[in-house]
């Protein structure tokens, strides 16, 4: 019965100890890690990774509409 | 090419897209080589238990975990362009490129939570056996990620197992397994992964060789070159016989790239291969563009032919056959094509009207041609060729393709002569005697680098003007956005990942400098 919470203890004690104790490199590169993921995930994707589509229309019928009208007007300049 | 389109937004769209993939390159194939060679140095160790071959394993995991950690989500950034950039495109495609990104993001997490925790966090907390099958996980893990990577980029390559549905203006997938085993997709995965075995020998030939330069670790120099010299032949073997049947799959189905890489303007009968050549601007033209020359070429007689159609007199079609066309051997020309795209192009319309206007029987029957295996295959195939203005716009750069395809394959043969001398020197014992080599081996490891840049510029910069070949060209496929905000995230792009790339060498020098530890 107690099996699971047994597991994840030790689940949690393996994570944990292998972080406490990481060497000086690991340390370093997982500081380099979250400065990344930070610039990646917050900077670029939410101040300048928009969506288009999902930012310009509210539903996936004017999406494909717009799309549609991509394709059939920016080639029929080309007859 | 395309009137209504900011063509310094295409550019800079594309640049962005260049350089952030560029970047993600130099870090994935040596996590995809290296896991497996830490594998095999870790299986030694376990069935040994020699603890010389475990302090080897540590060493060459802690550059395998820097270079992993660096790397990591470097990729996602690609994603994101998608969407920002290329909305068009990421519409037009659909579920086809969504679903093997998903299947990797999925499988990578799963993988790096889990096994690769095992793999630092695990000596002496699991068993030995455990711990192995963690590492040998590890290492098949990262190559079946990078598969869906390459599958997706297979698709637009060559668009397999879809059907075009008007009716959201996005292809749907018909066929998995058809997009799984896309010819291309098989020889590009199995390409790209030998490519990353072959950069993480290399690597470890070029640190051992630093060792015994400097006269330090002379037993864990030597086990570790004996490891990756074999490793390193075989896999420069399979990146030869696989670069070879790449190029037989290209000849089919990227006929004009396969064409523009070997500089052949006119087709012919027992085509020689060029071995080494320099192209000058002739004083003809195709349309605008001008038509190269050679000023020198060595050349392998009818070895094109044979590597099209396994025949030396077989005939090879030439760029010229492809824009004009050649009735006998039933290539269309751009013209033709340009033609059968215009008509695909027209019966949207049609479909499009009829949808606004409420005619639903129209609607419907617009609609069906679109599922009917004739229209797809005469037609709509050539969908993206009513983009097209002038027969030339279907040209890629041929000296682009041409330099970066001689410049790959002069380096592929290069390594098989750099690890064939590395196990001659091995297995002779005279590895130390010759110095000359280790600078060698020391100098090279920049060259796998060089090699896997210049073929992801062959497979991106030869299949222009297409973003999906035939279907879909670039500049169609661009998100109306402004190009200073493009400009601006290039910028960022460039800083963030020169930091990283910065910061991987420094601690992975480091590391190095300090050795393996006792």
């Amino acid at each position: 019965m107690d099996g699971a919470p047994r597991f994840l203890n030790r689940l949690f004690r393996f994570y944990y100890e292998g972080f406490r104790n990481m060497s000086e490199w690991g340390r370093k590169v997982w500081v380099i890690i979250i400065i990344k993921l930070f610039i990646i995930f917050v900077i670029l994707k939410i101040f300048f990774f928009h969506d288009f589509l999902q930012k310009k229309y509210d539903t996936d019928k004017q999406r494909s509409e717009y799309v549609l009208e991509q394709l059939i007007n920016s080639s029929e300049k080309h007859d | 090419m395309i009137e209504n389109v900011d063509l310094a937004l295409v550019g800079w769209s594309r640049a962005q897209f260049a350089l952030t993939a560029a970047y993600h390159w130099l870090f994935v194939p040596l996590t995809l080589g290296l896991s497996f060679i830490i594998a095999i140095m870790e299986t030694i160790y376990v069935r040994t238990g020699s603890e010389e071959w475990k302090r080897i394993t540590r060493f060459w995991m802690t550059l395998f975990g820097i270079n992993f950690a660096i790397g990591v989500a470097t990729g996602i950034i690609l994603e994101f362009e998608f969407g920002t950039n290329w909305s068009n495109y990421s519409w037009f495609v659909g579920d086809i490129f969504g679903t093997p990104l998903a299947i990797e993001g999925i499988l990578a997490f799963f993988l790096e939570s889990t096994f690769f925790a095992v793999m630092f966090f695990g000596w002496n907390k699991v068993s030995k056996k455990f711990h192995l099958l963690s590492t040998w996980l590890v290492a098949a893990g990262a190559s079946l990620s990078a598969l869906w990577i390459l599958v997706a980029n297979a698709w637009m390559q060559n668009p397999v197992g879809m059907v075009f549905n008007p009716e959201t203006a996005r292809n749907e997938m018909v066929d998995f397994w058809a997009i799984l085993f896309n010819p291309v997709a098989i020889e590009k995965f199995l390409h790209s992964i030998s490519s990353g075995f072959l950069l993480a020998s290399m690597f470890v030939l070029g640190v051992s060789s630093w060792y015994l330069i400097k006269k330090r670790e002379e037993l864990f120099a030597r086990r570790s070159i004996l490891i990756a010299s074999i490793f390193g032949l075989l896999s420069s073997l399979l990146v030869a016989f696989t670069g070879d049947r790449s190029a037989r799959t290209l000849a089919k189905v990227q006929p004009v790239k396969f064409a523009s890489m070997e500089a052949l303007y006119e087709g012919r009968n027992n085509a020689g291969l060029v071995a080494i050549g320099f192209l000058k601007d002739s004083d003809k033209k195709i349309g605008k563009e001008v038509v190269k020359d050679f000023i020198f070429k060595i050349e392998l007689p009818g070895f094109l032919s044979i590597l099209t159609g396994g025949d030396i007199n077989g005939y090879v079609p030439g760029i010229i056959d492809h824009i004009t066309g050649n009735k006998e051997k039933e290539i269309l020309s751009v013209s033709e094509k340009i033609e059968r795209g215009q008509y695909a192009r027209r019966v949207l319309t049609d479909y499009k009207n009829a949808r606004a206007a409420g005619d639903k029987e129209l609607t419907e029957k617009t609609n069906a041609v679109f599922y009917d295996k004739e229209f797809r295959d005469k037609y709509f195939r050539y969908f993206g060729y009513a983009f097209i203005d002038n027969q030339e716009d279907v040209l890629p750069s041929v000296s682009a393709s041409f330099y970066s395809f001689h410049l790959m394959v002069m380096l592929g043969f290069y390594f098989i002569l750099v690890f064939a001398l590395a196990i001659y020197f091995i297995f002779r014992g005279t590895l130390l005697k010759n110095k000359w080599f280790l600078w060698v081996a020391l100098f090279s490891i920049p060259l796998p680098y060089i090699a896997g840049e210049m073929g992801w510029m062959l497979a991106e910069m030869g299949r222009q003007p297409w973003i999906i070949q035939d279907l879909m060209p670039v500049a169609a496929a661009v998100s109306q956005i402004s190009p200073g905000s493009v400009i601006t995230t290039f910028i960022l792009f460039a800083i963030l990942f020169t930091a990283l790339l910065i910061a991987e060498v420094s601690i992975m020098i480091t590391q190095i400098k300090t050795g393996p530890k006792h």
